[in-house]
């Protein structure tokens, strides 16, 4: 692709993305993070993911102050507009996401008053493994504006729902045979909860780095939708 | 960054700011040079301008005014033949009343007359010879008649003959000085407004010489050369420049237009001579055939001047027509024609000023021949002001010097009169908005 | 993920509109108002136009964009024939007005540019009154039988134009005293009132401030509905704002056509994404 030819402009484009990026990659560790004190039942690490969310809404605010900026002073068109625009929505979704392990993360104190349920969490952790790759890889792709890749990922959307769906049942098997570990199970539902929506946004980003790259919007139906709800 | 460094960088930037310092002045210096060198040019051309004006104008005043003598002139029977009544001499009676009024009487070999009749004009007699016809009972009796000096007599009014000079090296005697003065003092003479110079046309006696014949033939000559030269000039260049396809042709009569308008004018006068004259059988010396040849003189300068008042009217106002669906002839007729008139009629009404001051191609033609009435047709004979001035210029009486300085006044005043039109029309037709 | 559905079924709507809009224009030739067929001009020995082809739908706007020397005047000029008034220039090819191609013979380029009018860069009043400006057209193609017939057409032409209430009490007041988005609008008018079926428009707003610019904008809109309108801009906005259909013009051709907000947002070319994105091309 060729340079701009106003020099500040190619700039502040390259910034946006490059800033994109940086943010995605603070999500990705939150969610690792909260992750991990959940399995390790860490509540420094809890506490440290809570204290980062903060970052994120700041970041996600000066992209999105940044974009306006843009909109106004630069007008932009075609791939540019798409780029722009996806930046924005991609920062929107990443906050989401930092939203979602920040409450994975204050689930954590409840779930570590309560005795360790080894299977349930290491089903937590195959999930959460595969939500943060699936976050990791997209968010790749975007730097690397590789269509392919976040194309993977849009298609694997399905693994994280049976993962969801396999958990749930857990869950509703563990609080049934016990009911008082019915207040930790329903924090891990919820942290599963939380995990699947993490993969949705995922799934989300390569939708809108597939329209950024090919300008076709079309792709947001086409997608197989499943549904815990739906198949209990 | 030491100290020593520090110093020859500042005199570096010190060094620099002192020259482009230097340059700057150098380059004010220049431009006011350029400034007092343009002034200066200017006023040597009004110098110039004073210098010639002035001069004209202090040899030509004194021609308008005149000094005009009034005279009991005794009509006697015997001198008068009513049979041949114009074969009398009352320039002689007008002389020998004149005589007797101033107390003297006329020698026999008819000295004193003579005299006499060199200081008074011949229409005097003539005046005479007119009253006689229309009424012959005035015979005998004693009639007044009111009529010009002899231009020399008028010189000497004037101041412009002294008593001073050598008797030999002036054209009056003693004795006519005497005469003169004594007229003065009885209040006979009378100057004014010298009318007849503006009212009469050319004369072989200075004093009854007047401008206009000339006028009237240059006014009948420059209307025959507008009449041709303008609708002929603003069509041809209409065409050229709107409608003439531009190709090698158009450029080799644009080229021609262009030498056209720097043919010496006395070509024309030789191109009249051959065409009009020997070919076309046009009455030489007429105002029709002045025109003819000044209208072939005119055309390049009014071609060449409406074209380039054509290529002002900007392509916007074409295209602005052409959209709306003007054919071509609207858009030149509507639209272009309108907004070039201002510049069009600047370019005819300075070349037809400029033909009006033409004189050698008209000598070629033949209107450098005396014409002592107004011309009444366009094809009587007829002399125009230039002309007018280059004969009187040649001719050997010293009053007629004065009367050259003259008919440059009423020619310049002629000039200046048109270039006023050609002010106004351009005020009139500039209403670009 | 709701407010994402959102948003791109909406576009997703906006896209299928466009389409169908956009396949009204190209599926055939006929569904042009004014149809281009490999349209080639030559300024003497050099060519200026290279086998353009384009398709300019009926009551809608057209714009033509490229960079300055691309063709895109000059395509213009050959719709109604203002290229005639070139010295030197050849137009090959076929330009096709409801099935009549205006290069034929039969057609008389006088006539035509009755049917097509024009719009300039810099507005040219003619400078004569108001009230002339707009009346000189109808009168020279005869088209109204008196006095009152004409102050009609201008009546309604100048409030076609948006113009009325700005000139109505002063319609003998000079063209040249407007101000110049007024004086555009009057040429405007001045078009309309010879009842075009095309009206052409190069760069009509170049000239204008941004107010100005807008009500020329919000005019075109208006006449969108009656007329088929070609419009040149150098400005990308102003052909996103006004136009329908947008052709990009590159080197003397027409390297994409499309309805223009696909052009804007998803060009399929990488030289009018260059173009449209302003990098050096």
């Amino acid at each position: 692709m060729n340079e701009h030819i106003v020099k500040a402009y190619e700039d502040e484009l390259n910034m946006l993305t490059a800033e994109c990026a940086r943010m995605g990659g603070l999500t990705e560790a939150a969610v690792a993070d909260a992750l991990e004190a959940v399995v390790r039942r860490d509540q420094q690490m809890a506490d440290s993911v809570v204290a980062r969310d903060e970052r994120l809404d700041v970041l996600q605010a000066d992209i999105e102050r940044k974009e306006i900026r843009m909109i106004a002073l630069r007008q932009p068109l075609a791939n540019d507009l798409r780029r722009t625009v996806a930046a924005m929505k991609i920062a929107n979704n990443l906050e989401r996401v930092g939203d979602l392990a920040k409450n994975i993360a204050k689930r954590t104190i409840v779930i570590i008053d309560s005795d360790p349920m080894v299977p349930l969490t290491r089903s937590i952790e195959r999930m959460g493994r595969l939500v943060v790759t699936r976050l990791k890889e997209v968010l790749d792709a975007y730097t690397a504006s590789d269509l392919e890749r976040a194309m993977s990922v849009w298609s694997r959307d399905d693994e994280v729902d049976e993962h969801y769906n396999s958990l749930f049942r857990e869950l509703l098997t563990y609080m049934m045979g016990d009911p008082r570990t019915i207040t930790a199970c329903a924090h891990l539902l919820f942290v599963a909860k939380n995990l699947e929506r993490i993969g949705d946004h995922a799934t989300n980003i390569a939708e809108i780095i597939h329209y950024e790259i090919t300008g076709d919007e079309a792709i947001a139906t086409a997608r197989p939708k499943t549904d815990a709800l739906q198949r209990p | 960054m030491t100290d020593a460094a520090l110093t020859t960088a500042q005199s570096a930037k010190a060094r620099a700011r002192s020259e482009s310092e230097a340059r700057l002045k150098r380059r004010y210096r220049a431009e006011a040079r350029f400034v007092f060198y343009g002034r200066a040019a200017i006023v040597l051309a009004l110098a110039f301008l004073v210098l010639l004006l002035g001069r004209i104008g202090l040899q030509g005043y004194s021609t308008f005014t005149d000094y005009r003598v009034s005279l009991p002139v005794q009509v006697s029977a015997d001198r008068v033949d009513m049979a041949d009544l114009a074969g009398s001499n009352f320039n002689l009676m007008v002389a020998e009343s004149a005589l007797a009024l101033l107390g003297e009487t006329d020698d026999p070999y008819g000295e004193a007359s003579g005299e006499m009749m060199a200081i008074l004009s011949a229409d005097l007699g003539f005046q005479v010879l007119d009253r006689l016809r229309e009424d012959p009972a005035l015979v005998g009796q004693t009639i007044t008649v009111q009529g010009p000096m002899k231009a020399n007599a008028s010189l000497y009014y004037k101041g412009q003959i002294s008593r001073d000079t050598e008797v030999g090296g002036r054209l009056l005697s003693d004795r006519q000085l005497d005469w003169l003065d004594e007229l003065r003092e009885r209040d006979l003479v009378s100057g004014g407004f010298n009318w007849t110079f503006l009212t009469r046309s050319d004369s072989t006696e200075p004093e009854q010489a007047g401008v206009w014949g000339a006028v009237v033939g240059s006014a009948m000559m420059l209307f025959v050369t507008a009449m041709l030269a303008a609708p002929i000039g603003v069509l041809a260049a209409t065409y050229l420049e709107e409608f003439a396809p531009k190709n090698r042709w158009t450029d080799i009569i644009e080229v021609n237009i262009n030498n056209l308008a720097a043919v010496p004018s006395i070509i024309y006068g030789l191109l009249g001579l051959a065409v009009f004259i020997n070919w076309l059988a046009v009455p030489r010396s007429s105002p029709l055939l002045g025109g003819l040849v000044l209208a072939l003189m005119a055309l390049p300068t009014i071609i060449i001047a409406t074209r380039s008042a054509l290529r002002a009217v900007p392509p916007s106002i074409r295209e602005a027509a052409l959209a709306v669906g003007a054919s071509r002839t609207q858009t030149v007729f509507h639209h272009v024609l309108p907004l070039a008139m201002p510049g069009m009629m600047t370019g005819v009404i300075l070349s037809l000023a400029h033909a009006l001051g033409e004189t050698a191609p008209l000598l070629m033609i033949g209107m450098v021949s005396f014409v002592p009435g107004v011309p009444e047709t366009l094809t009587s004979a007829a002399t125009v002001l230039p002309v007018q001035i280059f004969i009187w210029e040649n001719a050997s009486e010293r009053a007629f010097h004065e009367r050259t300085a003259a008919a440059i006044i009423v020619l310049l005043v002629f000039m200046v009169l048109m270039n006023l039109v050609a002010v106004l029309v351009r005020r009139r037709f500039e209403r670009r908005w | 993920m709701t407010p994402m559905s959102n948003l791109g079924a909406s576009l997703q709507m906006t896209a299928q509109r466009d389409d169908a809009l956009a396949s009204a224009g190209t599926s055939r030739a006929a569904a042009g108002k004014v149809s281009a067929s490999e349209v080639s001009v030559f300024y003497g020995e050099k060519q200026a136009l290279f086998d353009v082809s384009l398709d300019m739908p009926d009551r809608m706007v057209t714009a033509l964009i490229g960079p300055s020397g691309c063709g895109k005047s000059t395509f213009l000029r050959c719709i109604n024939r203002m290229n005639d008034t070139i010295p030197g220039a050849r137009v090959e090819g076929k330009i096709v007005i409801d099935g009549e191609d205006v290069n034929d013979r039969k057609v008389d380029p006088v006539l035509l540019r009755a049917r097509v009018g024009m719009v300039f860069q810099k507005p040219n009043p003619f400078p004569k009154s108001i009230f002339e400006n707009v009346a000189y057209g109808p009168r020279i193609h005869g088209f109204a039988d008196n006095k009152s017939e004409l102050a009609d057409i201008v009546e309604s032409s100048l409030k076609r134009a948006g113009l009325w209430k700005e000139v109505a009490d002063r319609l003998q007041a000079p063209g040249t005293s407007l101000s110049g988005g007024q004086q555009q609008r009057l040429v405007i008018a001045r078009a309309i009132a010879v009842s075009p079926e095309v009206i052409l428009m190069d760069e009509p707003c170049s000239a204008l401030d941004p107010i100005a610019t807008a009500k020329i904008e919000e005019l075109i809109d208006d006449l969108r509905s009656q007329y088929c309108i070609v419009i040149v801009t150098h400005s990308m906005a102003q052909a996103a704002r006004v136009s329908q259909r947008t052709a990009f013009f590159h080197m003397g051709a027409v390297v994409e056509a499309g309805a223009t907000d696909e052009i804007f947002t998803n060009p399929r070319d990488t030289r009018t994404q260059d173009y449209i994105t302003g990098r050096f091309g």
